[in-house]
């Protein structure tokens, strides 16, 4: 994201300066960066939240073999809850980036696009546009996949200092910049008069505790939240930058690379999980949306790098396969860990993340056994995966013939693919990519619903037939 | 009222969100499978024969009622295999929810969905300018779409209980009764806007599919009363 917004004041000067190399890679790179990037920092510091993201995986390890037969029941038992768990969010960022585009009519306006997609879309002939938007595309996927192996390479030799600036500055960038002139764009709708100053505090503050909860510590639904809106802004900016059939086509290319590259046995981001699992690393929290989140402190200090041992690789495997749906904003998929984090919960019971849970987790002993956090079941989702969904849903509100009916027809779309994912998921127990059935979903009922059932519902509101 | 119900009964339980979104799923692929032939159907007719596009259009919509109700019964095989699949995985023995929490549940997402669709761009449209009825059409036409849809939302979570507790007891002919309720309404929509032929048999009928599925849920005019009475 740092990267975009970077580059757009310049492009829109016409320059094409690459002021910030670690930047530049971490546009398409972001999420995949910047979880590398969390990874690695939380790593060294053995903050409470690696803690939360490593011990359980080491104490998984010694517990996941008398708790398999469990699994299973606790897997589907649990399912519907973290499938909630993730719809709310999931909902929560469209609903704000519906609202958006509705009332801010500056995501609408064409107003020059990113470097990234050099070819215009306002050409003669339907041939030629098609073509435009087939090579922007593209690049587009180029430059992702570009970033998602440097990412890689940078993981695997342990560049994490790179990574870990990288991500610093995305997440910068996007908190101050892009909500700032979010901010602006929302005063003018509204016509509220403001202040410099006053606007000045304000995104300096959200900025700054923007800054604490997603990198460090903060309550977990100030996280969830900042996260939310992190993702909002990002998928808004590709609304706006992004023309047309460039966009659908960079949608459905994004969600076969994404099955591509978990997937396939040399896929990057499966390379991410393994080489994450092998150093018992968490991935970047900072691009990773996840539903539960419990840091303790104390326990988080006494983990010590020898209880990393590479053992949750479905863990690992999610989270870069979340991470590298994240090309493009900071949200990264966390992967879905969920069955990580069944596993841990198997071994110490769904915990809810209570002050007595936690004072009851701190008091047990400080070995592997049963020093995790207590994280309650939950589950993660990478931030990509949110920024694709809300510019799927964010794009048929605002291009749709059919208004909202396209709209609600994405959204209903979107999550029974999420639904049928993360059934999945708790079906296969390893990573997988969450973006390729729900936007499959979603692209189909998109075309469909403009196409075919708004003329049907148009004429049936007309005699008003109901049917 | 629906969006009501929606959070009383529905928000609690994250199964039954669920079942809701899939049930609401089910209604739009029969939409637009209906839509689809509606469509066809018009490209491969003349565009400016009036009568006939009107009766392709009535002929869309029944054949829309018959596909809504296909997917219901398609929705309620996948519900079944889905109640033995969480017994079998429940530790009880005993599944999380029951099949007529299903059949609510369901035929709550058919009704949400289908109001939605009928009425959300009705609403954006009402937030901004303009005049009802000015071109001579009945100035009523938001109240009544309202009415009508709340009405349609209704009977849609009837006719689910309904329809689930034919096909539980292999009663064809509750089922077919609710196939022909449901046609009927929407035929008698095409008297619009001729409102008392619509509105008024659509809510008797409603009165009567609710009577309906409340004896089969168990329910009887002893409980009625002691509910009303607010009786423990």
């Amino acid at each position: 994201m740092t990267e975009l917004s970077a580059h757009l004041p310049q492009f829109q000067h016409g320059q094409l300066t690459e002021n910030f190399p670690d930047t530049h890679l971490s546009n398409t790179n972001d999420n995949s960066e910047r979880r590398r990037h969390d990874n690695s920092e939380r790593r060294r510091n053995d903050n409470p939240e690696s803690e939360t993201n490593g011990q359980p995986q080491n104490n998984i390890q010694q517990v996941v073999e008398q708790d398999e037969e469990e699994d299973e029941e606790l897997t589907l038992k649990y399912g519907a809850k973290h499938v909630i768990m993730l719809f709310v969010p999931v909902t929560l960022c469209m609903v704000v980036v519906v609202a958006t585009i509705k009332s801010v009519s500056f995501y609408t306006r064409k107003d020059g696009q990113l470097i990234y997609t050099p070819f215009t879309e306002e050409t003669e002939t339907v041939g030629q546009r098609a073509l435009n938007s087939i090579l922007n595309a593209a690049i587009m996927i180029s430059v992702i996949i570009v970033m998602t192996i440097l990412l890689v390479v940078l993981y695997k030799y342990r560049c994490y200092k790179v990574i870990h600036g990288w991500l610093i500055i995305s997440s910068l960038l996007l908190l101050f910049f892009f909500s700032f002139i979010y901010l602006g764009e929302v005063f003018k709708t509204y016509n509220v008069a403001m202040d410099y100053i006053t606007v000045a505090l304000m995104i300096w503050n959200f900025g700054v505790v923007g800054m604490i909860c997603i990198h460090w510590k903060g309550p977990l639904r100030l996280q969830q939240a900042y996260l939310i809106m992190i993702s909002a802004l990002m998928a808004l900016v590709f609304i706006k930058y992004l023309p047309e059939w460039t966009a659908w086509l960079i949608l459905a290319v994004i969600s076969v690379y994404d099955l591509v590259a978990v997937l396939c046995p040399k896929g990057p981001l499966r390379m991410l999980v393994e080489t994450a699992q092998e150093r018992n690393e968490t991935l970047f929290p900072a691009l990773i949306y996840s539903s539960t989140m419990i840091w303790l402190v104390n326990m988080a200090e006494e983990d010590p790098e020898a209880q990393r041992k590479s053992k949750n690789s479905t863990y690992d495997k999610q989270a870069p396969a979340s991470q590298t749906q994240n090309e493009d904003a900071e949200a990264d998929d966390g992967g879905f860990s969920q069955e990580w984090q069944q596993q841990r919960d198997n071994r110490i019971g769904p915990i809810e993340s209570t002050p007595e849970s936690r004072a009851a987790v701190q008091a047990l002993p400080s070995n592997s056994q049963t020093s995790e956090d207590p994280e309650e079941r939950g589950v993660k989702l990478g931030l990509g995966d949110f920024i694709f969904y809300s510019v799927l849903v964010g794009k048929a509100s605002a291009t749709a013939s059919g208004d909202w009916n396209t709209t609600l027809a994405c959204f209903v779309a979107i999550l029974i693919g999420l639904c049928l994912t993360l059934l999945l998921l708790a079906i296969f127990k390893k990573a997988l990519p969450a973006l390729p059935i729900s936007i499959t979903f979603g692209l189909v009922f998109y075309f469909a619903t403009d196409n075919l059932v708004q003329p049907f519902m148009d004429q049936l509101a007309c005699h008003q037939f109901y049917i | 009222p629906a969006f009501g119900l929606f959070l009383f009964t529905i928000a609690r339980d994250p199964l039954r969100i669920i079942i809701l979104i899939a049930g609401a799923f089910f209604w739009l692929v029969s939409l637009l499978l209906s839509s689809l032939i509606w469509f066809i159907a018009v490209k491969a007719s003349d565009p400016e024969d009036e009568r006939l596009q009107k009766g392709l259009l009535i002929f869309g919509v029944m054949f829309s009622v018959l596909l809504q109700e296909a997917f219901r019964f398609l929705y309620y095989k996948l519900l079944r295999k889905a109640i033995e699949g969480l017994v079998a995985l429940s530790e009880d023995g005993c599944s999380p929810i029951s099949i007529q929490q299903m059949a609510y549940v369901a035929g709550v997402g058919f009704g949400l969905m289908s109001g939605a669709f009928s009425m959300i761009n009705l609403l954006a449209d009402a937030l901004g300018p303009g005049t009802v009825g000015i071109h001579g059409d009945s100035q009523l036409y938001f109240l009544t779409s309202a009415f009508m849809t709340m009405v349609l939302i209704f009977l849609h979570t009837f006719w689910g209980i309904l329809f689930f507790h034919g096909c539980e007891h292999r009663r064809w002919w509750e089922i077919a009764a609710v196939v022909v309720m449901h046609l009927t309404v929407s035929g008698l929509s095409f008297c619009n806007p001729l409102y008392v032929g619509s509105l008024v048999p659509s809510y008797l009928l409603m009165a009567a599919a609710a009577a309906w599925a409340y004896v089969l849920s168990g329910g009887s005019a002893q409980n009625l009363r002691r509910f009303l009475l607010c009786k423990c």
